[in-house]
């Protein structure tokens, strides 16, 4: 495994991460989605195809909370690397319990978290190659959130599904950093 | 006639190892061997629309939809899924670009063949 961040001291890189995680949740984006799901609630322009693209993201988000899961009781992961892991599947546990409480505010029915989910874990013998699995699962996070912003009727959702994509892209950052690859590979993602 | 040529034109020209960098768009939901939020990959060419065994989420459009998976009708449902199966609850803005749709058809057609069980 290329070492975290190429910093040799895992104490440093757990505290650059750490340091850097504070900025991620600086609490704005969590206050942003809060308070708009209470505005999406009252606009009365959600529609029933905003509550199916929340509830596609919620599914998406439940998986990710349990792929993190794996990867942390995988006894793959070195102890920076595991606070990461955690770290960044609390942001999902975030992304979910907003997505699953708007849903319910919009009149819908919140999709549950299924009994069982199938991972490739035969294919995880390493750090890096959990890495690499969370790192493609959190690009494709990324992509799924781009094409959900310009479907939401309501503009508020657009906003709050954009803010949750910020959050997959840095998450997808860090990740590729971890794997001593160029953690932001181009200027747009699609 | 000629937006029909265009189409064949590029498909034919689809390139897999281009369209796997596209498939990599798609993995918040798929995979190729397994069910996940969406249905598996495997095995999707000349399979009826929201007729997988074992993925059990179907939206209730897809499946009224009659759709066979073939390059045609996938060209036309990731263009805009929305649009060509109102309903469906892959809620995905699409790929836009034809040529990257051929990519990715071609990357599912090269990885298409389920693991044996």
């Amino acid at each position: 495994m290329s070492s975290f961040l190429a910093i040799s001291s895992p104490a440093q890189a757990r505290r650059l991460f750490l340091g850097r995680s504070a900025l991620a949740l600086s609490g704005a984006a969590v206050a942003l989605l809060a308070g708009r799901d209470v505005l999406a609630a009252k606009s009365g322009k959600s529609t029933a195809a905003d509550v199916r693209i929340l509830n596609t993201a919620l599914g998406a988000e439940l998986e990710a909370i349990a792929a993190y899961q794996v990867g942390a009781e995988s006894g793959l992961l070195e102890k920076p690397v595991l606070a990461l892991a955690a770290q960044f599947q609390g942001h999902h546990k975030e992304h979910a319990d907003v997505l699953a409480s708007t849903i319910q505010k919009l009149g819908g029915k919140a999709v549950a978290a299924k009994s069982k989910y199938q991972f490739p874990v035969e294919s995880l013998k390493n750090q890096a190659d959990v890495l690499r699995f969370a790192a493609g699962l959190e690009k494709g996070a990324v992509s799924a959130y781009l094409g959900a912003v310009p479907l939401f009727a309501n503009r508020d959702l657009s906003k709050a599904a954009a803010s949750i994509l910020g959050d997959e892209a840095m998450h997808w950052a860090v990740l590729r950093n971890a794997l001593g690859e160029n953690p932001v590979p181009s200027a747009f993602v699609a | 006639m000629l937006e029909g040529a265009v189409l064949l034109a590029a498909l034919a020209a689809g390139d897999p190892k281009a369209g796997e960098t596209v498939y990599s768009r798609c993995l918040a939901c798929h995979s190729l061997a397994y069910h996940r939020t969406g249905p598996r990959h495997c095995g999707l060419f000349g399979r009826r629309a929201g007729a997988d065994p074992g993925f059990e989420e179907y939206s209730a459009a897809l499946k009224r939809s009659k759709l066979v998976w073939n390059e045609k009708t996938l060209d036309r449902f990731l263009a805009n899924p929305l649009k060509a199966v109102p309903g469906t609850t892959m809620t995905y803005a699409g790929v836009p670009d034809p040529k990257e749709r051929a990519d990715l058809i071609a990357y599912l057609k090269q990885e298409g063949k389920c693991p044996a069980s």
